[in-house]
């Protein structure tokens, strides 16, 4: 028998399985010696991306740029979610840039455009507090494809809800509603917000439209979230109006709901009135101001206009 | 001519042999795992996601597969000394190369084909199992424009294959490699050649790069993955010239390979 076919010295399989398990055990077993002795220099340091040029990572991604498109939506949406539901102060420094650069890989990345829209413009810390960056984004998705009328739609959103400015979300309305394609109630749109910009019932049918149009989860689920906040704003203001009648008819603030109650003024089922999420709302018996806990799911409630209620 | 498809054949089955499919393994691994875990990740945008990585790990392993057994074609042959009794037998030089080059395309050709079944099995399964995630997408589940893609790929990577013979008709096989490598590399970045003129005053470096432009394979239009992945209209017309191109390159690759595969001397 030659060398080459005379096994009979070979370590058996089972024994040669036993001893690759064992070292890689150990193996393990020093891992987790290193890691307790040696922590992570780079832990609680602030993600950074290093390359920052959307043109030149097009470049560097050949022809996978959908792919690494995709990579760094995941890490938006990964960025976005760890910073929001983190109790270290919220930062979101990530999101734009990571937004920026999926679009430049992937200018069609609808979704990105979007979800940028809503959540650089919410305010902080529910989002990153940057509608100007919203509307730099949303403006580059109108540059890569002018016959997209949500993207108009977003802009005119932006506009309307996070920086109150009625003439220019009017404005985008109008020009959405302008796009080959575009939907009737736009231009509808456009007219009421110049008529009545501000008032929450054109605030609810905004919303309603885009729960109507919403194309994914994140946005059916803001759209959803708005329109919930919104009826709370309504049952805040009823309360609120309690109080008011309580403090004209007694001439002092209750200093509970109970008192409400008692005068006959509010039917308590065993427990405070709830906002829509569950979670009982709060009465100041200093300054008898009804609000949000702040452990409700709804807060913090979007700003208003003065007057924005009575528009409905 | 009758001995290219036998040596087609040979080659077809010396990569089975090679396991070079076991990466048809790591496709549908890959697939599987990216449709679990991109809904648990990507916000809603399944579909759009295992499409982009179905095209895109097609386009990679088909990559690998051309370059680094097309490199291997005849280097191997050469190195294991069988090219003499093969040249010995009455097989002409140009039907050789021929042979061994249609043999790795079907390994190719059947490599994509499976690819292709199991990518449009994932997104139909995705699509069935989860309606909403179809309604997020550009395009549907199941298009079939995305054929168009894939036929484009399995072109690139015909060239890319020619690529490596032609190399390897020369030059070692890591210098193919290479070689190989960065011609698909340049291809892809071949248009910024056309218009040189824009960042060069040179009149004759402009020339050069003109020149280059044309020699040179431009693979940008092979990629229409992105495309049909936002259900785009990839016009007919494109295809069909793009696919003309590929013919008229790789038959010139082929040639320039037999003339010099013809004029090595192997005593």
């Amino acid at each position: 028998m030659t060398a080459a076919t005379d096994r009979s010295d070979a370590v058996p399989v089972s024994r040669a399985i036993v001893a690759a398990s064992a070292l890689l055990a150990l193996a393990i077993g020093v891992q987790v010696v290193h890691d307790r002795r040696y922590p992570d220099s780079t832990e609680g340091l602030d993600p950074f991306l290093y390359l920052q040029s959307g043109p030149m990572v097009t470049r560097l991604a050949l022809s996978y740029s959908a792919v690494a498109a995709d990579l760094d939506w995941i890490r938006a949406v990964q960025h976005f979610g760890g910073d929001r539901l983190s109790n270290r102060p919220k930062k979101y420094h990530l999101l734009y840039p990571l937004l920026d650069r999926a679009t430049t890989l992937d200018p069609r990345f609808n979704v990105a455009y979007r979800f940028g829209a809503i959540f650089l413009a919410e305010p902080y810390p529910g989002g990153a507090g940057r509608p100007d960056l919203a509307i730099a984004l949303l403006q580059k998705g109108v540059v890569a494809q002018p016959d997209k009328w949500e993207y108009y739609q977003d802009i005119g959103f932006v506009y309307y809800w996070q920086l109150h400015d009625y003439k220019a979300a009017a404005d985008w309305f109008q020009r959405g509603g302008s796009v080959p394609g575009g939907p009737w109630w736009l231009r509808t749109m456009a007219a009421v917000t110049l008529a009545r910009g501000g008032d929450r019932a054109t605030s609810r049918e905004l919303w309603r439209q885009i729960l109507a149009a919403a194309d994914n989860d994140f946005l059916r689920d803001q759209a959803q979230l708005r329109l919930t906040q919104l009826d709370a704003m309504d049952q805040i203001d009823q309360l609120q109006a309690l109080v008011s009648r309580y403090r004209a008819a007694t001439g002092r603030l209750p200093e509970s709901w109970l008192a409400l109650a008692r005068a006959g003024m509010l039917a308590l089922r065993g427990q405070a009135p709830a906002d829509p999420s569950g979670s009982p709302y709060r009465l100041n018996p200093e300054t008898g101001n009804v609000s949000l806990s702040p452990t409700s799911r709804l807060h913090p409630l979007p700003t208003e206009p003065p007057g924005a209620a009575a528009g409905q | 001519m009758r001995t290219v498809p036998v040596i087609a054949v040979n080659v077809f089955r010396e990569s089975v042999r090679d396991k070079v499919l076991y990466n048809l393994v790591a496709f549908a691994i890959l697939m599987m795992g990216a449709s679990y875990l991109v809904g648990q990740l990507t916000a809603g945008q399944d579909v759009k996601m295992i499409k982009d990585l179905g095209l895109a790990a097609m386009s990679l392993f088909g990559l690998l597969i051309a370059v680094f057994i097309g490199i291997g074609l005849v280097s191997k042959e050469v190195e294991r000394r069988s090219i003499y009794s093969l040249l010995a037998k009455p097989i002409r030089r140009e039907e050789f190369i021929l042979g061994k080059y249609s043999g790795l395309l079907l390994t190719l050709f059947v490599n994509i084909s499976v690819m292709t079944v199991a990518l449009y099995v994932v997104l139909g399964v995705m699509a069935w199992t989860q309606p909403i995630v179809e309604k997020a997408a550009d395009a549907r589940a199941l298009d079939p424009a995305m054929l168009k893609a894939i036929v484009l790929i399995l072109a690139e990577l015909a060239i890319v294959t020619a690529c490596a013979l032609f190399f390897s008709s020369f030059s070692t096989p890591i210098l193919s490699a290479a070689l190989t490598l960065g011609v698909w590399v340049i291809g892809h970045f071949n248009a910024d050649l056309k218009h040189f003129e824009n960042v060069v005053s040179s009149p004759v470096a402009a020339w050069i790069a003109r020149a280059l432009y044309y020699l040179l394979p431009n693979l940008a239009p092979f990629d229409v993955k992105a495309a049909v992945v936002h259900g785009q209209p990839v016009a007919g017309g494109h295809v069909l010239l793009t696919l003309a191109y590929a013919t008229m390159y790789i038959g010139a690759l082929i040639v320039a390979t037999v003339t010099i595969f013809a004029r090595r001397d192997f005593k």
